[in-house]
């Protein structure tokens, strides 16, 4: 019942949203919707310079200075502070039409009686209707993980054991998709995760646990939490072996790092889930992903996940909503609707660091999930970028005018992120 | 987020400050929600720091000079209003208006841009560059990669060719006989929802 129910809901819900986008654009200019203030010119910056000197006799290729040349950086300076690359995706993405949420429109402009009206009769449905029938399922749900891995926890047999206690993790977590109205496709099947092996995936919210834990068994990695998260956590490691680090324990990578080989040396375990970008990310890129989980050793199984804005914004911005919140806005959206794909696995080559590996995996990801590959470090969402990239623009610049030094190839970073 | 009119009356003063700098409203909201974006503590000021957490500002070598150029001497914060009154100066020029001798210059208008640049380079406002001057910009840009002489040199160079009264320093005047490029290129230009490029990118690959 369920599934039609949500077929159904979908179909509806594409018609609805067709209509709502085509007033839109019918009613206004795309100017007045979406007023971009910045449109950025792609050039290099020996492009722009010679632009700029474009009336001096002088040629870029004969170096010199002009008073001119500060204008380049003063333009992308000012560029930087009215819109940036890397902090955009610490923020919901925009989306081109309007999903009937007002939560994702920024510019809110009042168009007409009839979009109102059905936004209206939106907002009912969503908040009388799906709200309650998905609290209650989730409620359902988590109950069910935590009693079902108790009593699961005291059989002493072996496979009856593990058996079992695969059937309740999966009954849990579909109940608890089913209560966030998730649609989920799964795409190359045969590349699913094996035991002993490491999963690696995009981090987009919490919720990605629940989307990938639906079709297979994953052995979770995290910080062990007191309240009811820890509840929950103490409950599921009685059933299987999970890997739950104190704080104290997170700081030291060499800890980390062996008791997750350990792990995975045993071969019977199940494959442990890790998301290598350390962060929340938007869901329109991908962002660096730490070496850390690459050092660890056997294979590597890459899932790429994408969640279709049209439906609800999946993104958890850790710093506007705390947990319940975000929740209650998912279970408030109008669904939920994913694409998972499982890559073929891979394993680090001979004379492959981990970061070059690590890079491999996340250009492979981003290729499949249809995101940009960026290069930037997630954990810029808080920290300060280094000096070195300061010295880099520095250097570019100077070979310039200077005109002696040899040109550097493409700058590896800023480059690969303009728009 | 939300509606455009009630995050603009949220702003004190907002007829004036569109009345003043020429942005329209939808901009000023998006300035608004970038300002609340960078002012991480919700102080309703932003300082120096918080310009120093955008990541390609601190990575642009004159990156510390742009943002003084947000403060002015003496403050150590700046509010919504001046940090959009600051950007005005850069809007593209309207093309539309004729000129008005009688009316003040517009804020945007080409010399107010090369005023601007030219304070980027005359750090103590005292109307010239001096060599001194010149030579600090030319090393934060620069830094490392060139021998101190190679600096002077330039410096001297560039004095000698757009000093014409032979004092030695550059003034205003000067500095807009110099044939720079058009002040075009210090604006940011109107366009589509800069998110439309990734957005091709992001029709997911289907084997």
């Amino acid at each position: 019942f369920e599934r039609h129910f949500s077929i159904i809901f979908n179909v509806l819900h594409l018609k609805i949203s067709d209509y709502a986008t085509h007033s839109v654009i019918y009613l206004c200019c795309s100017s007045l919707l979406f007023p971009g203030l910045i449109q950025r010119e792609g050039g290099s910056m020996e492009q722009e310079m010679g632009e700029l000197r474009r009336y001096r006799t002088q040629s870029i290729s004969r170096g010199e200075f002009a008073l001119s040349d500060s204008f380049y950086f003063y333009r992308k300076g000012l560029e930087s502070i009215v819109d940036d690359q890397v902090t955009q995706r610490f923020s919901s993405e925009e989306l081109v039409s309007w999903n009937l949420l007002t939560r994702t429109n920024h510019n809110f402009h009042y168009i007409s009686l009839r979009l109102t009206i059905i936004w209206g009769l939106g907002v009912i449905i969503r908040y009388c209707v799906l709200f309650p029938l998905r609290i209650t399922l989730a409620i359902i749900g988590i109950s069910w993980l935590v009693i079902g891995t108790t009593l699961v926890g005291f059989l002493p047999n072996r496979r009856v054991k593990n058996w079992l206690s695969e059937l309740v993790h999966l009954m849990c977590y579909r109940i608890c998709a089913r209560g966030l109205s998730a649609t989920i496709q799964y795409h190359n099947k045969n590349n699913k995760p094996q035991k002993g092996g490491i999963c690696v995936a995009n981090h987009t919210s919490p919720i990605d646990i629940v989307i990938l834990a639906n079709d297979g068994c994953y052995a979770m990695v995290g910080q062990s939490h007191s309240g009811l998260m820890g509840v929950i956590q103490r409950s599921m490691v009685r059933s299987c072996p999970h890997v739950w680090f104190e704080r104290s324990e997170m700081r030291d990578r060499h800890a980390v790092t062996s008791r997750l080989r350990a792990h995975v040396a045993a071969k019977r375990n199940l494959p442990i889930l890790i998301f290598p970008e350390g962060t929340c990310i938007n869901n329109t890129s991908v962002m660096m992903f730490k070496k850390g989980s690459f050092e660890i050793g056997g294979t590597i199984y890459p899932v790429a996940i994408k969640y279709d804005p049209r439906f609800g914004d999946a993104f958890w911005n850790s710093a506007k909503y705390n947990m319940v919140s975000y929740l209650l806005r998912m279970m408030t959206s109008w669904a939920i609707v994913v694409n998972v794909w499982y890559l073929p696995p891979m394993t680090r080559q001979e004379g492959e660091d981990a970061t070059k590996f690590a890079n491999r995996v996340k250009s492979a990801i981003a290729h499949q999930g249809g995101l940009l590959d960026m290069a930037w470090d997630g954990s810029l969402k808080r920290d300060k970028v280094k000096e070195e990239f300061k010295e880099h623009q520095q250097k570019m610049y100077s070979s310039m005018v200077v005109g002696t030094k040899a040109r550097n190839s493409q700058e590896p970073h800023t480059e690969s992120t303009k728009s | 987020m939300g509606s455009t009119n009630s995050t603009l009356s949220k702003i004190p003063n907002v007829e004036e400050l569109m009345e003043e700098t020429g942005f329209t409203p939808a901009h000023i909201v998006r300035l608004y929600d970038r300002f609340e974006a960078l002012d991480k503590e919700k102080t309703g000021h932003l300082r120096p720091q918080d310009f120093g957490a955008i990541n390609r500002l601190a990575m642009n070598p004159i990156g510390d000079r742009i943002i003084g150029a947000f403060f002015s001497p003496g403050q150590e914060t700046v509010d919504f209003h001046s940090f959009v009154r600051i950007l005005a100066h850069f809007r593209p020029a309207d093309k539309k208006h004729p000129k008005d001798p009688s009316m003040p210059e517009p804020v945007n208008s080409r010399t107010s841009k090369l005023k601007f640049a030219f304070q980027l380079y005359d750090q103590d406002k005292d109307g010239k560059i001096s060599r001194a001057e010149l030579l600090q910009v030319l090393r934060s840009m620069l830094e490392m990669q060139v021998t101190e002489e190679q600096l002077e040199s330039i410096a001297d160079r560039t004095i000698q060719e757009a000093d014409l009264d032979n004092d030695d320093a550059i003034s205003f005047e000067e500095f807009r006989k110099v044939p720079l490029g058009r002040a075009r290129r210090l604006t940011y230009q109107h366009g589509p929802l800069q998110h439309s490029a990734p957005r091709i990118l992001s029709q997911p690959h289907r084997k």
